[in-house]
């Protein structure tokens, strides 16, 4: 057996565990909101909560041992999120992961949630070469990171409000379309006009490669109100259209732009917005105009997982990047520091 | 009762208030969606001093910020229900060093502190940019705060 990193994910909403061996063969990768994991455990929903978490665990560990096939002393080390996210979260996950790698005296580290966002793509994509650069878009984060080598992060440009996937969740809750709101946008945004209303996209100053939605979401709402009180029919289809439209054109746009300023030919795409369809299809059009590539892990990795940190962790093992037992969590960490 | 006629000054209206906020300060913000919470709770931790970008906390529910004095900005509208907040540990930062924002308060209205101040940010009906910011403070500290508010943005009254 190769070298087997066992990845704990407590950041936020999920709790997760999985088994990776080499950094590419996934043998488990299991998520609590996983309705087999309930079943068997007859766990509740998973929420943010830290209660939750620390019910979740051990069971979810353990189901990821079991299906990994594996016993505690198939593992090499042990990779868990540090930060960003929410305190509480994230030391049910540190608490595990130190004392799981104090007991089978086997190294710890510590990774940061978007680095392994970004790794995802890694599990089956190992053969990427640097420079790269990464667009991590999702519920939380709107960032472009350039990575010249491995392990070398470098944000440049974020969200100055809302984040990307936040923006479609809101959007569709004003529209009321329900939750989750970018996959239904995106599936009501294929039969509706894209040009059929003008909305704003936010470029920023000449140049910035940060984002904002705040603007076009408040655009949105407004563009409702005023339906609403002229009592005039919205169609739903060209309003989702054209909004996905606008998010989706300032992604690119800066992303390209981002790519020409630091001649990557590679940009990979991560987070939970990586599965909308208008951003894949807009991204690959333009990146191939432009001489790029385009590469996104698959769907059920885009979201948060254990397989991704597992992942990233596998890198920093080979770099003999280790975190001290004296490892907490650090709810604001930024990508590219390491608090440990 | 303040007037924002941009979220740029709702913005300012934060950062004003900043200048005035204590460590255990609770400061809670309800509104409908695109009231300016978030450009308002940006506003106060400028006033505040911290230097990264602020953003929305709707999927993170906290994000926490070193400034003058630490800041806790919340956002519950995912939450259910008072429960969940409970399970989050909201007391730590409640009754912590910091200043807390809290967005959509009124959700979890039954484990929010007796005194705090409650800052309702309302659409104007005639005109899309306007805001207008109501103010009710509960507690003796609250009410303070809010007369020295009304100083500061509009002295002489």
């Amino acid at each position: 057996m190769g070298i087997t990193i066992l990845g704990i994910e407590t950041s936020c909403d999920e709790t997760s565990a999985a088994v990776l061996e080499d950094g590419i063969t996934l043998r488990s990768n299991i998520v609590s909101s996983q309705v087999d994991i309930h079943k068997k455990f007859g766990g509740v929903v998973p929420e943010v909560a830290s209660r939750k978490h620390l019910e979740n665990v051990h069971p979810v560990i353990m189901e990821a041992l079991e299906q990994a096939k594996v016993t505690l002393k198939d593992i090499n080390a042990i990779a868990v999120t540090y930060g960003p996210g929410l305190v509480g979260a994230l030391l049910v996950g540190v608490a595990a992961a130190k004392a799981m790698a104090y007991a089978l005296d086997v190294p710890l580290i510590g990774v940061n949630h978007l680095e392994g966002h970004i790794a995802a793509n890694f599990l089956t994509r190992p053969d990427l070469e640097f420079p790269l650069l990464c667009l991590v878009v999702s519920g939380g984060h709107s960032d472009l990171v350039f990575m010249p080598h491995r392990g070398d992060y470098q944000l440049l440009g974020r969200t100055r409000d809302d984040a990307a996937g936040e923006a479609f969740d809101k959007v569709a809750r004003a529209m009321g379309l329900g939750y989750p709101g970018g996959p239904l946008i995106d599936k009501l945004a294929r039969e509706g006009d894209a040009s059929a209303l003008k909305l704003p996209r936010a470029f920023l100053e000449e140049g910035s490669l940060d984002f904002s939605f705040s603007g076009l979401k408040s655009a949105v709402l407004n563009y409702l109100n005023r339906a609403e009180m002229r009592q005039e029919e919205v169609n739903k289809a060209d309003l989702a259209a054209s909004f996905q439209q606008a998010t989706v054109e300032v992604l690119v746009e800066k992303t390209l732009l981002a790519a020409e300023r630091t001649a990557v030919k590679t940009i990979m795409l991560a987070g939970g917005v990586a599965a909308n369809g208008g951003l894949r299809s807009l991204l690959q059009t333009r990146a191939l105009a432009a001489g790029c590539t385009v590469v996104y892990p698959p769907l059920h990795l885009c979201t948060d997982n254990a397989a991704m940190i597992a992942c990233a962790g596998y890198y920093k093992y080979l770099r003999g990047d280790f975190a001290p037992l004296t490892l907490n969590a650090v709810p604001a960490l930024s990508l590219g520091e390491e608090k440990y | 009762m303040l007037k924002s006629f941009s979220s740029e000054e709702t913005r300012q209206f934060g950062e004003k208030m900043a200048l005035l906020l204590q460590a255990g300060d609770i400061i809670c913000l309800n509104g409908d969606l695109g009231a300016g919470k978030t450009a308002f709770s940006q506003g106060v931790a400028r006033g505040l001093g911290v230097t990264s970008h602020v953003t929305s906390p709707t999927f993170t529910l906290i994000n926490e910020y070193e400034g003058r004095l630490p800041l806790y900005h919340f956002d519950v509208y995912r939450l259910g229900d008072s429960e969940e907040m409970a399970d989050l540990g909201y007391e730590e930062y409640f009754y912590g060093p910091g200043v807390c924002l809290v967005e959509w308060a009124e959700l979890v209205e039954d484990v929010l502190p007796e005194e705090r101040l409650d800052i309702t940010l309302l659409k104007d009906e005639e005109a899309e940019e306007v805001r207008l910011i109501k103010f009710t403070p509960r507690g003796q500290r609250y009410k303070h705060l809010v007369e020295e508010m009304n100083q500061l943005v509009c002295p002489g009254n």
